[in-house]
This record gives C-alpha cells, structure tokens and sequence, in this order.
C-alpha cells in the first residue's frame, strides 16, 4: 500500500514540475518585455509576443485543432500520431541495428586487447563526427546504390544515422560490463575448465549487464534523437522531423503549431527509453550489484 | 627457460602484448588502414563524389581553403563554447539543487527526461522565432541544452558518492554546510563533473553546427557544409566535415586533459 | 589519573550513560533492540574498552556518546554536558575503522582538517600538525598521498588527526580491525603512550579480547540481543610494572584474558554464539 502512495506521490511532484514549468513560461509571457530582455545587442531572453512564444493552453487545443486551414482534413493530433508511429518504428530498426553492432565490437575488444587498443580510441572519435550533418550528403545516395536488387531508400539513410548514434553506448556499455568481472571470478572459471566463450554466457554477460542497462537506455534515447534529426534535415516524408519543418514554416502565422511535434518527438524519446527500461525490470536479478 | 624436470618451454615473443607499442601504434595502423581502403574502394569502383569523395580529393580542397574552413570552426566554436559553458553551469547548479531537495529533484524528474530526449532539430525553428533569426543565440540555447543533460546527471552521481565516514566525520566536527561541501561533498563530486564535461564537450559541438542547418546568421560550418553540398562541391562540403572533426576532438581533448589532472587524488570514475 | 582537588570542584567524569536504550524499528518483524538498559561511567583520563561478538550494541553506544545518534531511551552526559553540546565544543576526538582519510588532501592537511575546519589559523596550524606527525612517527610523510600509505600508517594519520585539538576524551570504533596482528600490537604499544602522553580518556570499541584487556583500565564485557553489559573487568599490570610488551607475557594478563573469554562465552548458548558470530581469541 505504502509502495503505490510512493509512486503516486513521485508521479505527482513530477505533474507539478511540468505545472511550474508551465507556470514560468506564462509568468514571464506577461512579465516580460516584447521585444525580449537585450543585453549588448544579443537577445539573452525570448521575445515575449504571441507570435514568438504562445501560450502554453494554445500549445495544447492545438491538437484538436485541423491540420490545413480548411474544416474537415486531418487533426494535428493525428498527423502527428501517425508521424510519432513511423518515427518509433525507423528508429527501432536503428537501434537494433545499433545495439547488434555495439555488441559485436564490445566482443571482439573483450576477446583481443589489440582490437581494443586499436579500435577504442576510434570508436570514441566516431562520436565527433556530425552524421547528421553528412545527412543531406548521404541523402543524395538515394536510387544510385542497389544492393542484392534492393535500392537504397532514405528510410535506409535514415535508420542508418540513427543506428550510429546508438552503436556507440552500447560499444562501451558493454565494454566496460564484458570487462567487469574481477580477477577472483576469472580465476574461479578458469579453474572450471570453463572455455571463453562458455565464460562468456556464465560470468561476462550476466556482470555486464548493470553497464549495459544504461546503455541500452541511452541508446535508445539517442537512436531517436539521431532519427528525427536525420528526417528533418532529409525532409523525409511521413516522419515526425519533416513535420517540425513543415509547422515551423506557418510558424508566422501559427505560432502554436510548431509545438505540436516537439512534444510528439520527445514522446516518442519517452516512449523508447521507458520501453527499454522494462527490459531492465525482466533482469532483476542480475542487477543486484548494480550501485548507479 | 629449464622447467623443474629438466625439460625447456619455448620462449614466446609477443610483440603485441607490449603495452606502449599497442596504445599508440594500433589505433595509428588502424587508422592508415582505414585511409587506404577508403582509397582504394573510390578508385576501383569508381565511386562518385556525390556519395563519397576519395580522401585524397577531400585533403586538396582542405588544404586549398584552409582560410575559410577556420573561420567555420571559429564561428560554430564559439557558439559550442557558450553552450558548454552555460549548459554546464545551469547543469551544475540544477544538480546541486536536485541533491539538496529531494521535493525539487523528484519535481524535476519529468522535464529533465524530456529534455534529455528532445531532438535538437525541433527545437532550432522556435527558438529561432523567439530569439531572432539573426543572431547566435539560439545556437548557443541548444548547445547549451545538450550540454546541461549530461553534466546533470553525472554531477548529481558524484554529489552522491560521499561516503558516509567523511560524513560522519564533517558531523563530528560540527562543520558548517558550507564547510562541509568545500571540504568534502565538491571534491568527492569533481570528477565526476569532469567526466560530464567531457562526454557534453563533443556533443556540444555536434549541436551548434546543426543548429545551423535550420536557420540562422550565415558564419559556422554547418551552414558552409549545406553551401558547398548544394553547389555540388562535395570536397569541399567534406572538407568542412572533417573541420569539425578536429573541432570536436579538440573539445573532447582539452576536457580530457582537465579531467585527468584534477582526477589526479580524486575517486576513479 | 583523576586529578583531586580538596576544596575545588570535583571534576566532572568523561563520559556518564545512565539507563540507555537504543531501538531500531523495523518495517518487518520485531524491533531491533540494540542497547537495553546501559549504565557506564568513564573517568578523566581512564581507558576503557567495549568488546563483545557483533549486535552487542558496542559500536552504537560508542556513536550515541558522539552525537552521531540519539539514544530511545536514558540520558547520557559527556563531561557534564550533553553529547550535543560535547560535539559542538569539540570535546572529543573521533577514529572511525576505516581510516577515513580524504584522498584528495595530502597527510599533513589531512591532519589539519579539523583545525581549519575550526579556523585556526596558519602558523598555529603548520605547527600543532608538525607535533602530531612526529607523535605518530610520520614526519617523513607529511607530504604524502593516503593512496602512498600502508593501513597502519593511514590509521596513524587518523589517530594523529583525533588528536589535533587536544581532546580529554577520545572515541575509537575498531580502529585497528583492518590490520594485521603484527602491526596491530605495535599500534596498541603506541596508543598506549600516547594516551599516558595526553592523559585523555579513552572508549575503545574491540573485537579482541587480547587487545581490550592490554589496552584499559577497564574492560566492558557485553551481550547481544538486547545489547547489555555483562560485567565490567578490571585490567592492567600490577602495580609498580608498566603497560608495555613485557605486560603481555604475564600472568595477570593471561588472567583477565581468560576471565574476559569466560563472560563472553557464558552459558552454552552465549558460547555458540560468540564462536558463530566471531570474537578473535587470539
């Protein structure tokens, strides 16, 4: 009993984080100067007219509200729905793709020192490299590359960069989890008998895996944020970053509008990680020495 | 060498196991290998510029336009410097806060789990409605947030590693709260906050040049990238890519440098 | 040690626990009672040790004498005044198990830490930490890292910072748990003289019988569940011999070792029970 008050308690404090929040954007709405509080030239503080920031109530009955001008079309609500919907599913696809490939390399640096030496330092440096940015670039691959009779789509481009963002967590994630098992358990198998790759499935994946929780978590968040990204800078059709774009247009004549996929993309981030995070709860055991 | 019953092991010579000669030389083969086989594949298979210049093409234009790939690490350098350094100080001081109150850090859970998800390219368009279109600042807003996640968290994890005898101690003495986090809870936290740094640096970079693929004044290198790739001089557009390669490492580095001095006395992350 | 004066004020003694209880309430299942029920007086200047297996509520009572914890139940007076206000006059030193020295702070600022912490200020500093290093024996050390320093030497570090302001009174839980027996009986030598140096009074939480009784002038034998005091024995050579490694090999010594182990085994019962719950007899 006391357990479900816990969690209702939490879940209250936090609607009353987001009510503050709420709260804040319309105090300093009606507090604030038009033009935005200047400071030597740059604006240090949004510009307070409805245009710039609109109230936090419009950003909701936005929702309701149709899509085109004219009565009768679709709702923001379900065109961002089914934007949201499309978005999760490339983005899984990254993320799988993503963890399959983090997981592999965590291997093979576990395995060989020299292929950690050797691959490590450019593992991190990948993280340098703005994808997104090479996204309009890699755009351009479209019909031009076949592969065994399938052509390359912008989905694929798409999924890809999402795929990058989220290889690199989990590489290290399951790294660091493959690798933390201390030398009193090594030696405890290595008296066994126990080969490496049986050594693997005992004692290496299950101490990976309080590392590889987070990390799939994260994983998961950036593999989303890699998507929308990618999306709107490809202006890919039916994806939640194409909308931002779209909204952001009729900013100047609807300046609640561009809101409304914000909050479906962050959704959808939420709506990834928590899913992850249940896989955390099927682990239970294994995460008994866990102390983050 | 002789073993107890007379007998000998054969000497085994494993270059590879050395370890000076594999932290530096492997990532460096690595590295060539890489280089070369890129080559190799854009002139046998005749690949086109539009999806990857050869690394050669890509270091001519570099070299030819030095000037200009500068000032593009100038200009998205120094918006990812304000964004490191705003995000990491609104991240810093949220974190303290969130330790100090759990009411304020259990409040805070659903706005930071959002901001931690939210993609930089929805926020770009309404930031730029509502800071002007022609200035900087929206860049250095989402760096800035991009900064404050990790430096959240990770500075929130190292307020909570004090151990309970240094509390305990600071009890015995009758220390002020104020004596109490300078002696104790900032240096235990420190590294922490380094690695938080360290991890938002690069991202840092990566979210001001996106920024400016939507919108904004004409300087950085995200914008030279859409130029150059629109006048289908993709050289050039990858030549811009790899300036911000060096920018972001170079961040990634200065971080890394700071954080292993201070972490010299410090807990090991 | 107790000094007498004939027509001034009878001083007050180091430590008075009348009738302490310590209840530990559970969410599951019935209460834990650390302490029943425990009265203890400690003099200036007098040793005394608290030993007994684990759950005998030494370590809590050691922790409520220092305000670290508040009893359920009972009064206690340190010094005549309460434990609280003992704490904020700093009237006592403290040395936990774990040396725990900060790692970022070199020995020397490690000693200073409680004198900065009450500004003292730099010159008296520099000086007081020079003259507890060498009462330790780490001068050499001063600049050293607790990383670059062996157990024994860092429990050196920590004593020597109890000491920093002089305490009459000085709490000590296991100080000497995580060493080995060598290095063990070379540190009770030198607590030895250091409190017959500074004529501080001493609780000195043990799990070693040989060490309780080489140290006090008492030893206080208790009991788990509930936490209570068995007996107190008195310890120490005869009189006119000294309190040094030639006390280990006497007769006395064997004694009141032996009387010790007695009490805690006890009846049957309280033997299996010592014996599973790990009181060292050597």
């Amino acid at each position: 009993m006391t357990q479900t008050l816990r969690l209702l308690g939490r879940m209250l404090l936090g609607a009353l984080g987001v009510l503050v929040l709420a709260g804040l954007w319309e105090a300093y709405k009606a507090l604030g100067p038009d033009s935005g509080v200047v400071i030597g030239g740059t604006t240090i503080l949004p510009r307070t007219t409805d245009l710039a920031m609109p109230h936090v109530w419009e950003m909701i009955t936005k929702f309701s509200d149709p899509v085109a001008s004219f009565s009768g079309g679709d709702t923001v609500a379900s065109a961002v729905w089914s934007a949201c919907l499309f978005t999760l599913k490339l983005s899984a696809i990254g993320w799988v793709i993503g963890v399959v490939i983090g997981l592999v390399l965590a291997l093979l640096m576990t395995r060989f020192r020299l292929a950690e030496s050797a691959m490590l330092p450019w593992i991190v440096l990948s993280q340098t490299v703005p994808l997104i940015a090479i996204a309009p670039l890699v755009r351009r691959w479209g019909s031009q590359i076949h592969i065994a009779g399938w052509t390359w789509t912008s989905e694929a481009s798409v999924a890809v960069i999402a795929a990058y963002l989220a290889f690199f967590p989990v590489a290290v994630g399951a790294l660091r989890g493959l690798r933390s098992p201390d030398s009193t358990h090594l030696d405890l198998m290595h008296a066994y008998g126990v080969g490496w790759w049986r050594g693997l499935a005992t004692l290496r994946l299950p101490s990976s895996v309080p590392y590889l929780l987070p990390a799939l978590r994260l994983a998961a968040a950036s593999a989303v944020i890699g998507e929308v990204v990618a999306e709107a800078s490809i202006g890919l059709r039916g994806g939640v970053g194409r909308l931002v774009i779209e909204y952001a247009q009729s900013a100047g004549g609807d300046p609640a509008k561009p809101w409304a996929p914000i909050f479906g993309a962050i959704a959808v981030g939420l709506v990834s990680a928590g899913a992850v995070g249940l896989i955390g709860l099927m682990c239970r055991p294994y995460r008994r020495g866990e102390t983050a | 060498m002789t073993l107890a019953d007379g007998g000998t092991a054969p000497l085994r010579f494993k270059p590879f196991h050395d370890s000076r000669l594999t932290t530096l030389l492997a990532p460096a083969a690595l590295g060539v290998l890489m280089v070369a086989a890129w080559q190799l594949a854009v002139d046998s298979f005749d690949i086109q510029p539009f999806i990857v210049p050869s690394p050669h093409a890509i270091f001519d234009q570099l070299v030819e336009s030095r000037a200009s790939v500068w000032e593009g690490i100038r200009g998205t350098g120094r918006n990812a410097l304000y964004g490191l350094l705003i995000g990491a100080a609104v991240g810093i001081v949220a974190a303290l806060l969130s330790h100090a109150s759990r009411i304020i850090d259990l409040m805070s859970v659903p706005v930071v789990a959002a901001l931690s998800v939210v993609p930089i390219v929805a926020l770009a368009p309404v930031l730029y409605t509502m800071f002007g279109a022609a200035a900087n600042t929206a860049r250095v807003i989402v760096a800035a947030i991009t900064v404050i996640i990790p430096v959240y968290f990770n500075t929130l994890r190292g307020l909570r590693q004090v151990k309970p005898v240094h509390r305990e101690l600071m009890t015995v003495y009758a220390a002020s709260p104020v004596q109490v986090a300078r002696a104790v809870t900032l240096p235990t936290a420190a590294p922490y906050v380094f690695t938080g740094l360290r991890i938002a640096s690069s991202l840092a970079v990566i979210a001001a040049l996106i920024a400016e693929y939507f919108g904004g004044p004409v300087d950085g290198l995200g914008k030279a990238i859409t130029t150059s790739a629109s006048s289908s001089n993709y050289p050039l557009a990858w030549a811009y890519v790899f300036g911000s390669i060096l920018l972001g490492l170079a961040f990634y580095l200065v971080t890394l440098l700071v954080e292993l001095r201070v972490s010299r006395h410090g807990p090991a992350t | 040690m107790s000094s007498t004066h004939p027509d001034g004020p009878i001083p007050a003694n180091a430590v008075e626990v009348s009738g302490v209880s310590r209840v530990f309430p559970r969410r599951q299942g019935r209460d834990v009672v650390a302490l029943d029920d425990v009265h203890l007086t400690v003099a200036e200047g007098e040793f005394v040790s608290l030993i007994g297996p684990s759950g005998c509520g030494k370590s809590t009572l050691l922790r409520i004498i220092a305000d670290l914890d508040a009893p359920s139940a009972g009064s206690l007076s340190v010094f005549g005044k309460s434990s609280r206000q003992a704490r904020l006059d700093q009237d006592y030193g403290i040395a936990f198990q774990q040396a725990g020295l900060l790692p970022w702070r070199t020995v020397a600022a490690n000693v200073g830490l409680p004198l900065e912490i009450h500004r003292v200020d730099k010159g008296a500093r520099r000086q007081r930490v020079g003259e507890l290093l060498e009462m330790v024996g780490l001068t050499d050390f001063a600049k050293s890292y607790p990383d670059e320093l062996s157990g024994g030497m860092q429990q050196r570090v920590a004593i020597a910072r109890a000491l920093a302001e002089s305490p009459r009174l000085l709490l000590m839980d296991e100080p000497f748990g995580a060493l080995d027996e060598i290095t063990r009986e070379r540190m009770q030598t030198e607590l030895v003289r250091i409190c017959s140096e500074t004529g501080a009074a001493v609780v000195f939480v043990t799990h070693s019988i040989p060490e309780a009784v080489f140290l006090s002038d008492r030893v206080v034998v208790m009991t788990p569940r509930p936490g209570k005091i068995i007996e107190i024995v008195d310890s120490g050579p005869d009189t006119g011999e000294r309190r040094d490694d030639d006390f280990r090999d006497a007769a006395g010594f064997f004694h009141t070792v032996a009387r010790v182990r007695e009490l805690l085994h006890g009846s049957p019962a309280a033997a299996a029970l010592s014996a599973a719950r790990g009181v060292e007899n050597r």
